[in-house]
């Protein structure tokens, strides 16, 4: 599971370099990011540009980094693809999650690769 | 329903991964079959679903067709990992028919029977945040939301579960 960090005004922008999140890596997927969230107590803003694919597993995989991150952090998305959004949107998930178009620009440009 | 699946080996034997059973094209450049056996993992659910994307790709379906057939067929074979088999793998066998106007599927597994009989209905949980947000659950609503003709029936110790996909480009 390739994701790279960065701090942006918003919050920690975390990047996830994957095309897939789905049964095969929803598991490892949560537990990067609660690697890459440890330390810091700012907003999340996941980018999702990069994943084309999401199934119901990726979705409550996205839902679990939430709530590990509730309550004193809030998980924002960012970057949805349509295939992605629109899982959002037939599952409702979309009213739960604050959706971005696209990730915010980092004031850090120091990029750190994890996982 | 008019697919019919060829003799499965005996219950319980293990197909490899991604093997080819019969891949046929009628010829007219946008019909074909696509059949797969294998063993139920979330690895090989990948495999087959990048052949399937490649096959379609090929027949020139459209990408937002494309990603509803790859999302109810990850949903269906996801179930058939996580509930018919509990994780533990078994033989899947998969066909399915394209044509222009859509495609049509039938996923066969010898694995635990669908409880009550029939798939659940396409409800979706309760979402009610911050307490109450849900991690699954989803899976059914998804493939009643993007399939028609969802029918499944135990056969012999197999489960059989098939459905339709329209494909909403086509005109």
């Amino acid at each position: 599971m390739h994701l790279t960090t960065r701090r942006s005004d918003a919050g920690l922008v975390i990047g996830v370099e994957e095309s897939r999140i789905d049964a095969a890596v929803a598991i490892e997927f949560k537990e990067a990011v609660r690697r890459a969230a440890a330390g810091s107590d700012e907003a999340v803003i996941l980018d999702l540009s990069q994943v084309t694919f999401l199934d119901s597993s990726g979705l409550g995989a996205v839902v679990a980094v939430m709530k590990l991150l509730a309550p004193q952090r809030a998980l924002e998305l960012a970057g949805l693809t349509p295939s992605v959004a629109r899982v959002f949107r037939l599952t409702r998930m979309d009213s739960v999650f604050t959706i971005h178009p696209r990730a915010p620009v980092g004031a850090d440009p120091a990029l750190k690769a994890t996982g | 329903m008019a697919l019919k699946s060829p003799p499965f080996p005996e219950k319980g034997a293990e197909w490899p991964a991604d093997t080819r059973a019969d891949d046929a094209s009628s010829g007219t450049g946008a019909e074909g079959r696509f059949t797969r056996r294998f063993t139920a993992s979330d690895r090989t659910t990948r495999v087959v679903l990048a052949a399937l994307d490649a096959r379609l790709v090929k027949l020139g379906v459209d990408e937002d067709d494309r990603a509803s057939a790859e999302l109810i067929l990850a949903e269906a074979l996801n179930n058939i990992c996580e509930h018919a088999y509990a994780g533990k793998g078994g033989p899947v066998e998969m066909i399915v028919d394209i044509r222009r106007a859509g495609l049509t599927c039938l996923l066969c597994d010898c694995g635990q029977p669908i409880p009550g009989g029939a798939p659940p209905g396409g409800g979706l949980p309760i979402i009610d945040p911050p307490d109450n947000v849900p991690e699954g659950g989803f899976g059914w609503h998804i493939i009643r939301c993007l399939s028609t003709d969802l029918r499944y029936r135990r056969d012999n110790g197999w489960n059989r579960l098939s459905f339709r996909v329209i494909f909403a480009s086509f005109d």
